[in-house]
């Protein structure tokens, strides 16, 4: 029997039936954080429940953490309480945590992957939606809630419902100054907020064979956006590449055992999917969002639809999207003023993601538009180290930018960086929801890196191709 | 482990209209510095309801209104809870009074967030929606009945069938909502696993 990773996968790590009919499944790998664990703890022991498989189990601080300045205490006392609890659960229970000082912290969904703990047919769980990020490597990695963090540390296991499986081709090639960023968004917006419901998403096809594992952790990021419970890449040479003498990667004898299997766990060619969807990468422009969802977006060239062309449901939150952003059906999206400018997030707060936008801004000593302020904030320690290592801190500094350190930042409202009344920011992270970036009133718009520097060097919604002369040769 | 049973939940309604309702906006990030859950409550909707002032908006919210004060059944549109796993979206409902969810559609992780804590999500047809949350409009006294094993609502006298997985209901019929108890007595079951895997047993 022909079958696909989600199901081999499925079943490596099924226990068992529980009688509600769902599936007694295995979580291999659980990842915990600051925001979405203390009550978890709180709840384990309540039960006096020990934590069954602590090796299994790695923390790390991301949400609350300042990006201007790490030391403790935090300015925010009840920032500090939540490091302090994480830390006093991690020392309780055994478990291990990147902490501050370790220099490996960083978002949840930057670490995994970058240690080698992130592997491929593995089941991966974390209170965290994104969590659908580590599918890159051809992992089942989905989020789950809190009282199921409680199921994960207690038991190992959660209960679950298979998903059914949905195959997304994208071949041909991408157009230079077209990114990961754009292929996922441009899969949102075709397939809708709603398109995955009771789906995991299995990407392929020309263009996820060639991208980087960075460039497919972009995409299998924001699979959740599209309601995709996870999203995942098989496992190929790339990725046995990546991972090759990673700290928590097998060595030896292992590695060679390991590769065996990770290839064994890849889709048999001509298995069946629930879906199939094909997409012409010719066909994919960069895209920025211009509503309070992620499926509301458009290529750069585009103009703001026009919400009575919209059918029910997808006009009345068109409309009040328009509302919200302060724009006008008709108006091109290019040309939008802005005010704040991020690249960061674990969307793109990866090594690669701020080497690109560098590359260019160095290329044209491009500085940052007065009037706008542009922050970098490196996903994670390793990240910020490698980037520094480069220069890149010097090149963004020079043009205007602030560089930061490792943290979630202005993804969302949980530290200083946060939005000011109704400041409209060009962001890299992946959700543009309503008060997102911390202000009820401020606005988000979505785009990848290059994108975003463009708009930082313009102060507005800008055409990064032509800003930077981004040439054939400049990108893939 | 042994939890209640829930069976029958009647309460007068709240509609919350719009689809694609996120839970940055059922409880916005601020909220969640917290380790505990309790008092989440109080900041269910909070920037939809409440100016930066923490003056009740111009714009009407019904949550704002106190003629629904008291409502313990929640009735939405499409993909409602859509967003991040964070459990103290339906937390932070089920402390305002929620007892019960009926929408369209719901956001996977929001739907077993909250039967995971003993708050049912039911689907209706969107028509049945509309007509339930008229007659809670017009009469905010309206009494909705949720069936659960019978997977209905009664509303104003009239029986609208709703749906949920079957191994939901019997799970929240039978007290077994709360996984915790099955997944422990099976702990020879996940070591089984456990000494397949490789990478989980190398160690
Ligand atoms: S960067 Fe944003 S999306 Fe990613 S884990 Fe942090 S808050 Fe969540």
């Amino acid at each position: 029997m022909k079958k696909n990773l989600f199901e081999k996968v499925w079943e490596a790590h099924s226990a068992g039936r529980l009688s509600s009919g769902s599936t007694q499944l295995v979580v291999g790998t659980h990842l915990i954080h600051e925001v979405t664990s203390p009550q978890a703890f709180g709840m384990l022991r309540e039960l006096g429940l020990p934590v069954r498989c602590p090796e299994r189990t790695f923390a790390t601080v991301d949400h609350i953490v300042p990006t201007h300045s790490q030391t403790e205490p935090f300015s925010d006392p009840l920032a500090d309480e939540m490091i302090r609890e994480l830390r006093g659960n991690c020392a309780d229970f055994g478990i291990t945590f990147f902490d501050l000082p370790s220099g490996k912290q960083g978002i949840v969904h930057i670490v995994g992957p970058e240690l080698g703990i992130t592997q491929p047919g593995t089941t991966i769980a974390c209170g965290d939606s994104h969590t659908s990020t580590h599918g890159a490597f051809g992992a089942i990695a989905f989020g789950i809630g809190t009282t199921q963090v409680r199921d994960v540390l207690a038991t190992q296991s959660i209960a679950m419902e298979k998903l059914k499986v949905r195959r997304i081709n994208v071949n041909g090639r991408l157009a230079p100054g077209v990114y990961a960023k754009d292929v996922i968004l441009h899969i949102i917006r075709t397939l809708g907020v709603k398109g995955g419901i009771g789906y995991a998403y299995e990407y392929g096809g020309e263009v996820f064979n060639r991208f980087t594992m960075e460039e497919r952790m972009t995409v299998c990021n924001m699979s959740i956006e599209g309601a995709a419970r996870c999203g995942y890449v098989n496992p190929d040479e790339t990725t046995f590449a990546y991972l090759k003498g990673r700290p928590y990667c097998p060595t030896g004898e292992d590695w060679e055992e390991a590769v065996a299997g990770w290839q064994s766990v890849a889709s048999d060619p001509g298995c069946s999917y629930d879906d199939v969807v094909e997409i012409d990468a010719a066909d994919i422009g960069p895209t920025v969002t211009w509503g309070i969802n992620p499926g509301q977006a458009v290529f750069i060239d585009e103009s703001i639809p026009d919400p009575e062309t919209l059918f029910n449901g997808d006009r009345e939150t068109a409309q009040e999207a328009i509302a919200h952003m302060k724009l006008r059906p008709g108006q091109p999206i290019a040309g939008t003023p802005i005010d704040v400018a991020f690249i960061g997030s674990c969307t793109n707060g990866r090594l690669s993601d701020l080497q690109e936008a560098a590359h260019y801004l160095k290329a044209n000593g491009h500085r940052v538009s007065p009037g706008v302020k542009a922050i970098v904030v490196p996903g994670s320690q390793l990240v910020s180290a490698l980037a520094e290592k480069e220069g890149l801190d010097k090149i963004y500094s020079e043009a205007g930018f602030e560089w930061r350190g490792a943290g979630c930042s202005m993804c969302l409202a949980m530290n200083p960086d946060k939005l000011v009344g109704d400041q409209l920011c060009a962001s890299t992270s992946n959700r543009n929801f309503k008060g997102r970036q911390g202000s009820p009133t401020g606005r988000t718009m979505l785009m990848s890196p290059l994108m975003v520097a463009a708009a930082a060097v313009t102060g507005k919604i800008s055409d990064a191709r032509e800003v930077f002369g981004v040439s054939i040769a400049g990108s893939e | 482990m042994p939890l209640t049973k829930i069976s029958n939940i009647i309460g007068r309604g709240i509609h919350l209209p719009g689809d694609d309702i996120d839970t940055d906006r059922i409880i916005p990030a601020r909220y969640l510095k917290c380790v505990t859950f309790d008092g989440l409550g109080e900041f269910a909707f909070h920037d939809e309801r409440f100016d930066e002032e923490g003056q009740k908006k111009a714009k009407p919210h019904p949550m704002n209104d106190e003629r629904f004060k008291g409502a313990s059944i929640l009735l939405v549109d499409s993909n409602f809870g859509c967003g991040s796993s964070r459990e103290h979206a339906p937390q932070s409902l089920y402390r305002y009074g929620i007892r019960a969810v009926v929408g369209v559609s719901f956001a996977e992780i929001f739907f077993g967030n909250s039967i995971q804590l003993g708050m049912p999500c039911l689907t209706l047809a969107k028509e049945d929606i509309q007509q339930i949350a008229k007659a809670v409009d017009q009469n905010p006294a309206t009494l909705i009945e949720i069936d659960i094993a019978a997977s209905t609502v009664t509303c104003e006298g009239e029986v609208f069938k709703a749906g949920q997985p079957e191994g939901v209901r019997s799970s929240l019929v039978e007290g077994r909502w709360d996984p915790i108890g099955e997944l422990l007595e099976n702990s020879e079951g996940v070591d089984t696993v456990i000494s397949a895997l490789p990478y989980m047993s190398r160690g």
